[in-house]
């Protein structure tokens, strides 16, 4: 026989201002079950608990309901009492008469007590009806896997890695490093990104915990937070990593030059390379689309025709070590991992598709990060900032700000955030360079929240005479051998034409190449522009709706370093939290089969999205189904579509939902 | 797909821009495009009526609609500011609100069916391939194809190329057999109906047209609109005395160049009506 409690809570004036308590406490008091009905001012708080607890033991309560904020708030609190009570913690119902009354309904008082009462009347009725759950333990893989190699992921690594645990960094590029290593300085304290990025890179590399994977890709993830099955594919790099000792001899001869990603396409590297001096590890790749061998191998095997090419192995006949590996080919390592930290970055928006910005077709507009490559000592030019046209310095640079943001004609109608500081940024750099340089940046706002970032936006304008102009670039075109760009002035209210030697695009951030398909892979949700959709923007910033999956850095949205740093770590901080445990408690308040009515027609197979739902074959040979409780993430479809009524949802029954409905009408 | 079109002239192609309007026809039958001139039609606005009242700036484009509805074809039109306001008004007048007024101001029944197109879709879309028309490729004749600001934009309700860098005239220019030139300015401002009013910055504005075309190394200006024509065509030795650089250039409409390929002679298609006169460049590329 149930003994039901109902206990109110006032939330200080948030409910006691709007709902009547007494007239809850008179209505609640007749309702089926209930022996005792209470209230207090802070259910939540210290004296709220030992009063509930005080007066369940008083009355020999075996169920509870409480009427408060919403269950999201403070049910595991509530949970916690009745544990203290000597209850099954799961004979605890909430009902929400904050959110879902006192605080929609401050106009009407009246009503807002009468659906207070009908909250609390459909929770007498559901708690009746609960059953005792008990979770269960589950054991978990103690290794995390981190996907991504830039300055977020390494972060993640190093953190979970120095707690204790393993972890496998997983790197689509030959070396890790990510976009942070292509910068020069970083704002808004200048110093070297490299300096700051490489001890890190260096750490990642020689720490025990740490096994790190470049050139490999995550191919397929399943299972569930703390037995998660990963595969991965190594990819052929055609040298032996074990043997090779970076020496740096192959790619010095290699005779066949190809344009350089890492540089932004400013300059050459060679067809077997490492994209920039420090790479880690310093490992070179053989580029299988412009290798002279391999294309001599292809035209042997008939894949491809015309001119027979050289058969030219130069950088293995001078490698000292033997290092090259021509019959390497694509490896798969399998492995379990208990959690993963997605952390794969963003690429920059391409301004090819901007005609007014001469489309990709004037050479001496160049776009942010390229100006980075050519400020880098180890870049295309040396350090030095030359016209990609002629190679002169430039002394008139025009910035344009908001390239692929802010802009809703071209689908980017969200800030990048990270642009207006490094404009700043590369005009001060600009005029370090060559104080003979003059600055123009257009501008649409500028934002600079962060801890320091205004004053240093403002020195560029104030020490390094970066002129600011309000408004937009409307053309930007050739006229001899300058750039004629003409502009808006909104604040002059007045069109602007400057002529300048070179332009520079601050071009915004974007998801990364396949970010939708590895969110596929992992059945992650991402928002329309491909950026992953954490669990909370607020509150779960960097966990996501799969348990064990935790994404950080700019693959969420755009982000400078110190947040891609912060998060990083906050991931890593879930991680070992996770890893604390010795086993995994799974909630079980998850769907459950009840095998003698289920007719195995496995429909509920095919609605599960989080493929939570297994077969098994009883002993009377009948295919029956059979939920995973660590995958189901209790949606509730499964028994919504079972015809036989086999499938339950515990604590949420159907029986429970109909008693529920019955009892708004009563 | 249909061939068969209601033909808006405008008024510009029955005055200063007859040259447009009669290489239109020839290239339209040429190529086998039946296009029939309005019975009745009015101005369509053009830049003043809008700016004065906006449903005036309806008005008017609604009773050319309602002159297509009738004939029951597309209406095909050649000139860039009626297309704009044209297209426009339809556009406006999908909003039922927007068109019953405008029909009670009209008195007309308009039900806003009629496509409207701009005669280089029609000459791009339904002669995919005139290579075998063309009897007479322009070779070595270089050409910088001027959209002007209105023909493609907004995005909305023109729309129908890139905004910032149209390919659809460039495309047209190289079936011909001749280059069409890279340039930056495409889709930049002439200066439109300021001539009337403030000639500086029109003769600003044209001059840096034509001397980026020049730069680029174009023989001439390809343009469709008869506004953008006349303000690049018609100052040239005024803003020479200006400027001084030598930035002079024919102007010619995408339809003379085109008929002229077709086999039609320099006269038939009114070369001689120009300012800036094109047939010395044309008997020197032994077009002429």
């Amino acid at each position: 026989m149930a003994r039901i409690g109902v206990f109110v809570c006032h939330c200080g004036t948030n409910i006691a201002g709007v709902v009547s308590i007494p007239a809850v406490l008179e209505a609640a008091k007749k309702m089926p079950g209930v022996v005792v009905a209470a209230d207090d001012k802070y259910s939540c708080s210290d004296p709220g608990q030992s009063h509930i607890r005080a007066v369940i033991e008083q009355n020999k309560l075996n169920r509870v309901v409480i009427g408060s904020c919403s269950p999201r708030m403070h049910e595991f609190t509530f949970r916690k009492v009745m544990v203290k009570a000597g209850l099954n913690p799961y004979f605890l119902e909430v009902a929400n008469i904050r959110e879902q009354v006192s605080w929609v309904h401050s106009n009407d008082k009246e009503k807002a007590t009468a659906k207070a009462i009908d909250h609390v009347r459909i929770a007498v009725a559901k708690v009746a009806r609960d059953e005792a759950l008990f979770p269960k333990k589950v054991p978990l893989t103690k290794r995390a896997l981190v996907i991504g190699g830039g300055i977020t992921g390494m972060q993640a690594a190093l953190d979970i890695a120095n707690a204790g645990h393993p972890v496998t960094l997983v790197e689509r590029e030959s070396s890790i490093g990510g976009h942070m290593a292509q910068l020069d300085k970083t704002f808004p304290t200048l110093d070297c990104s490299a300096c700051i990025l490489t001890p890190k890179m260096v750490e990642i590399v020689q720490h025990p915990n740490i096994t790190l994977l470049t050139y490999s890709e995550v191919r397929q993830v399943s299972g569930f937070v703390g037995n998660f099955d990963v595969e991965i594919v190594k990819k052929a790099r055609k040298v032996d990593a074990k043997k090779c000792t970076g020496c740096g001899i192959c790619w010095l001869k290699c005779p066949e030059k190809v344009s350089a990603e890492f540089n932004e396409g400013l300059g050459e590297r060679k067809a077997i390379y490492v994209p920039f001096p420090q790479a880690v590890p310093l490992v070179p790749k053989v580029d299988l689309e412009n290798c002279l061998y391999i294309k001599y191998q292809n035209y042997v095997e008939g894949k491809s025709e015309g001119k027979r090419p050289m058969q030219c192995r130069i950088c293995e006949k001078l490698c000292p070590v033997q290092a090259l590996a021509w019959d390497q080919q694509d490896e798969i390592v399998k492995e379990k991992f208990g959690a993963i930290v997605v952390a794969t970055g963003y690429k920059t928006f391409d301004p090819s598709v901007c005609g007014e910005y001469g489309g990709g077709k004037l050479p001496d507009v160049i776009s942010g990060l390229q100006l980075e490559r050519m400020f880098n000592s180890s870049g295309p030019t040396g350090g030095e900032v030359l016209r990609p046209s002629d190679g002169a310095h430039p002394k008139t640079v025009v910035l344009v700000s908001c390239v692929g943001s802010r802009d809703e004609q071209r689908g980017r109608p969200y800030c990048s955030k990270i642009c207006c500081m490094y404009t700043a940024k590369q005009t001060i750099l600009l005029k370090e360079h060559d104080p003979e340089v003059q600055c123009y940046v257009f501008y649409i706002d500028i934002r600079t929240g962060g801890k320091d970032y205004e004053e240093f936006a403002r020195r560029a304008q104030e020490e390094y005479g970066a002129l600011y102009l309000r408004g937009r670039v409307s053309r930007i075109y050739e006229d001899g051998k300058q750039l004629v760009v003409l502009g808006e002035d909104s604040l002059m209210g007045r069109p602007v034409e400057i002529r300048a030697d070179m332009v520079v695009l601050a071009t915004g951030v974007e998801a990364n190449e396949g970010a939708a398909e590895l969110a596929q892979t992992m059945k992650l949700s991402h928002d329309v522009y491909d950026f992953l959709t954490e669990a909370h923007p607020k509150l779960k910033p960097v966990e996501t709706q799969t348990d064990g999956i935790l994404v950080a850095g700019a693959c969420v949205g755009p982000k400078d370093i110190p947040e891609c740093v912060a998060q990083g770590g906050a991931a890593a901080a879930k991680v070992s939290a996770l890893f604390s445990q010795e086993m995994l408690t799974s909630d079980p308040m998850v769907a459950s089969v009840d095998n003698a009515r289920c007719i195995g027609c496995l429909l509920c197979v095919q609605v599960c999205p989080y493929k939570a739902i297994d077969t098994q074959v009883l002993r009377n040979g009948r295919t029956v189904a059979l939920v995973n409780e660590s995958l189901c993430r209790a949606c509730g479809l499964c028994p919504a579509v079972c015809r036989p009524k086999a499938v339950n949802l515990r604590g949420f029954t159907n029986q429970q939902l109909l008693a529920e409905v019955n009892a708004l009408w009563q | 797909m249909t061939k068969s079109y209601s033909f808006y002239p405008g008024c510009a192609l029955h005055a200063s821009a007859r040259e447009y309007d009669v290489s239109t026809l020839l290239v339209c039958r040429a190529l086998g495009i039946e296009i029939t001139e309005l019975a009745k039609w009015t101005c369509c606005g053009a830049s003043s009526a809008h700016s004065f009242d906006t449903w005036l700036g309806l008005a008017l484009p609604a009773l050319d609609l309602q002159e297509a509805e009738k004939a029951g074809r597309p209406l095909v039109i050649a000139c860039a500011k009626c297309y704009s306001q044209l297209k426009m008004a339809s556009h406006e007048m999908q909003n039922r609100e927007t068109l019953d007024n405008v029909n009670h101001l009209t008195g007309g029944v308009l039900k806003n069916t009629t496509e409207v197109v701009h005669l280089l879709q029609v000459l791009n879309l339904d002669s995919p391939d005139f290579t075998g028309t063309v009897k007479r490729p322009l070779k070595d004749l270089k050409v910088a194809c001027y959209y002007g600001c209105l023909l493609v934009r907004p995005k909305d309700v023109a729309g129908f190329d890139d905004l910032e860098d149209p390919q659809i005239m460039d495309d047209i220019v190289r079936k011909l057999g001749a280059e069409s030139v890279d340039w930056g300015l495409k889709t930049e401002c002439c200066g439109a109906s300021l001539m009337v009013t403030n000639r500086d910055v029109v003769m600003n504005l044209s001059h840096r047209l034509l001397r980026q075309a020049k730069q680029k190394g174009a023989d001439c200006v390809a343009v469709a609109c008869p506004l953008c024509h006349s303000n690049l065509d018609c100052y040239q030795k005024d803003i020479e005395k200006v400027y001084h650089d030598g930035s002079s250039l024919p102007v010619l409409y995408i339809t003379q160049l085109m008929g002229l390929a077709l086999g039609f002679t320099p006269k038939e298609m009114l070369m001689d009506r120009h300012l800036t006169d094109p047939l010395p460049l044309l008997r020197s590329k032994g077009l002429a």
